[in-house]
């Protein structure tokens, strides 16, 4: 599963998201919320990449610029060799039939006022693919495929648990039969029993469709066990990338060490060995010079705020960005 | 080491919500006692009725709402028939709340040291100043950095983190001997949620407290609690020593929980295994039928689980379980059968 392929399906290059901020009776704009601030992402088709971070840290606005949902400031992002930002927005809507999204709260994402079999079907009518009774079959199909009852065409959201919302919010995501579905969040509203037959439905659908997923949340657990590799973002940036299994086995960057180390794990035998990080994240507007992380970085040295580490390969696809890991990226004084 | 001795006493809990479509049992006869100095977890899903039982122990439940039934026995002393007046002196200064959103918890209106002196005047009889003093020491206490400026500041000035601290500091002001801290780090990142939890078990001994820590996060209360009570529709199915319920959970809703849950470190190299899940659904709230409230979901249902339903009984060792596979059913048409 996690051979890298020749060509990827998606790949992402220096996107920056930067929100102005407006001040006085003329709205002048007075400062940027960095949100975004230069992110690279490669996805290879049939993979499952982690987007992991705390809140604030871009992972959701970095999902919605590659969509397009948001207009990135700058970057480029190259979907099978198509640079998704020089689409005119005719074009973007034909292109969205291959990307597809499914978002966090299964309560605000499905119209109240629509039947479900509406909902699933809207896909297919925007699209012109399917009408009348083949588009009902359709979404009979694809009801049955995320394991609920095809019946439930006729009712409404607010009849349904959140685990059966988020249901209906896949089916609406594989109607079009993507190839790249952004997950953002997609369990985290959800229980724990209930999460895991989520999780286990996309997992199973990724193998039936050969679905790419560029899967965004911020349980560390829930993120290992669905992911191949996994990106980490602290303050608008990827500071390390890996393979799942190496990431979470050595992680290299000081963050996702303290991150890792940081999860309670469910077993009271267990010995902490929390890293404590010193204060809160910093605002996004006026982002640490350097290495962002350094104020808060228990190990940082006298180079950290004064020179940006870049994120560099240490063998085997396994990146972060941090002097410390590579000194040898350091220019001497 | 002799227990503590008890100072909670829960007893057949019930509280109904009329709704629209019917009686909902949202907490539907929970007993549980908590001692002196002790961390209870209070674990279950959205819609156990976990919250709902910490509202109904200091008399919250708001219309529709309603305390049906039941003895909340703090210090040997019922709450459930006392007067207003008499529930608001034991609201804050000897049971206190801590909400999960801190944010939404604290007035945006008014500085955090305002809401903290006037927490501490609705008890004690002390000068405005005198309680501002006091405010500051607290958030000391609480570990806020540069406590006499952030005192004057407005919660949106303060991150989630911050705001829970204030919370925290808000419920030690007037000295209570219980603390019930309702999923206290769930809207949190998890750096931020592990000082809390730090600072709340530092706190615990300091000042000798009792703590009913309530949260769905099986990780945060295996790191915190002493004991657990694992709450499934409206009631506690299981209820054991912290470490003897995650060693050997006995309950099958506890077993499926625990397998259930993603664990950092054991993605095999192989790649990927399914995660388990527990099938279906919770039951409707609504729900009056005689049967255990878990039998449709359960891997080990027998027919008496549909037809009775199964009273939280001691095992060994101190520890309890509703269950028909631990506590044959005695009575009853299946009982000669199975």
């Amino acid at each position: 599963m996690s051979a890298p392929a020749p060509a990827p399906l998606l790949e992402v290059r220096g996107l920056k998201k930067h929100f102005p901020i407006r001040r006085g009776v003329f709205s002048r704009v007075s400062g940027y919320v960095r949100a975004v601030d230069g992110v690279d992402l490669t996805l290879h088709p049939g993979e499952t990449l982690g987007l992991v971070g705390e809140s604030g840290s871009g992972k959701t606005t970095t999902g919605r610029c590659i969509l397009r949902l948001l207009e990135p400031t700058s970057g480029s992002v190259l979907f099978d060799g198509v640079d998704l930002l020089s689409l005119s927005g005719a074009q973007m809507r034909r292109m969205r039939r291959q990307i597809q999204v499914i978002f966090q709260d299964p309560y605000s994402s499905l119209n109240p006022r629509m039947r479900v079999g509406t909902i699933v079907g809207e896909p297919l009518a925007i699209h012109r693919i399917a009408k009348g009774s083949e588009r009902e079959h359709r979404v009979a199909d694809l009801l049955v495929k995320v394991g609920l009852d095809p019946i439930v065409m006729r009712r409404y959201p607010h009849e349904f648990s959140g685990g059966q919302r988020q249901r209906i919010g896949i089916a609406r995501a594989l109607a079009l039969k993507p190839k790249l579905i952004i997950c953002d969040e997609p369990v985290s509203a959800l229980d724990v029993s209930v999460q895991a037959q989520v999780v286990n439905l996309l997992m199973d659908l990724q193998e039936e469709f050969a679905l790419t997923y560029l899967f965004i949340a911020h349980d560390l657990s829930v993120i290992e066990h669905i992911s191949d590799r996994v990106a980490v973002m602290y303050l608008g940036k990827i500071v390390e990338v890996a393979e799942a299994e190496r990431l979470y086995r050595d992680p290299q960057h000081p963050y996702t060490r303290a991150l890792l180390s940081a999860v309670p794990v469910p077993d009271p035998e267990a010995v902490s060995n929390r890293i404590a990080l010193k204060g809160d994240l910093p605002s996004p507007a006026n982002p640490p010079s350097g290495c962002a992380f350094h104020p808060r970085c228990p190990v940082a040295v006298e180079v950290c705020p004064r020179l940006e580490p870049r994120l560099l390969d240490s063998g085997g696809g396994h990146l972060a960005s941090c002097h410390l890991v590579h000194p040898e990226a350091v220019p001497p004084m | 080491m002799a227990p503590e001795p008890v100072l909670l006493k829960v007893e057949d809990l019930r509280v109904d919500f009329a709704m629209p479509e019917g009686m909902a049992h949202a907490v539907n006869g929970v007993s549980f006692a908590m001692h002196e100095r002790e961390t209870l977890g209070l674990v279950g899903e959205s819609g156990c009725g976990k919250s709902v039982t910490s509202l109904a122990i200091l008399r919250l439940i708001q219309p529709p709402g309603r305390i049906v039934s039941g003895k909340v026995l703090y210090r040997g002393r019922d709450l459930l028939p006392l007067r207003d007046a008499e529930i608001r002196k034991v609201r804050g200064k000897e049971i206190a709340l801590i909400f999960q959103e801190p944010v939404a918890a604290l007035n945006p209106v008014f500085t955090v040291g305002f809401q903290i002196a006037e927490a501490i005047r609705v008890h004690h009889k002390v000068s405005k100043k005198e309680a501002l003093a006091e405010a500051v020491r607290l958030l000391k206490l609480v570990q806020i950095p540069d406590a006499e400026r952030r005192v004057g500041e407005y919660p949106h000035q303060m991150s989630g983190g911050m705001c829970q601290r204030v919370m925290i500091a808000m419920a030690l002001s007037c000295k209570p001997s219980l603390i019930m801290a309702d999923e206290p780090t769930t809207a949190l990142d998890v750096t931020i949620q592990a000082e809390i939890l730090d600072l709340l078990k530092r706190l615990k001994q300091e000042f000798r407290l009792s703590l009913l820590l309530i949260s769905h996060n099986l990780g945060v209360i295996a790191g915190s609690a002493d004991r657990v009570a694992v709450m499934y529709a409206g009631r506690i199915v299981e209820e054991a020593g912290v470490k003897e319920l995650f060693a050997a959970p006995k309950h099958p809703y506890t077993i499926g929980l625990l397998r259930s849950v993603p664990r950092l470190g054991e993605k095999d190299r192989s790649g990927r295994r399914r995660l388990y899940a527990i099938p279906g659904t919770v039951p409707d709230p609504r729900s009056t039928e005689r049967a255990c409230p878990f039998a449709p979901r359960c891997p080990d249902v027998m027919p008496v689980c549909r037809q009775e339903d199964p009273q939280l009984l001691p095992l060994e060792g101190g520890r309890k379980v509703a269950c028909f596979l631990h506590h044959p059913a005695r009575t009853g048409p299946q009982a000669a059968t199975s």
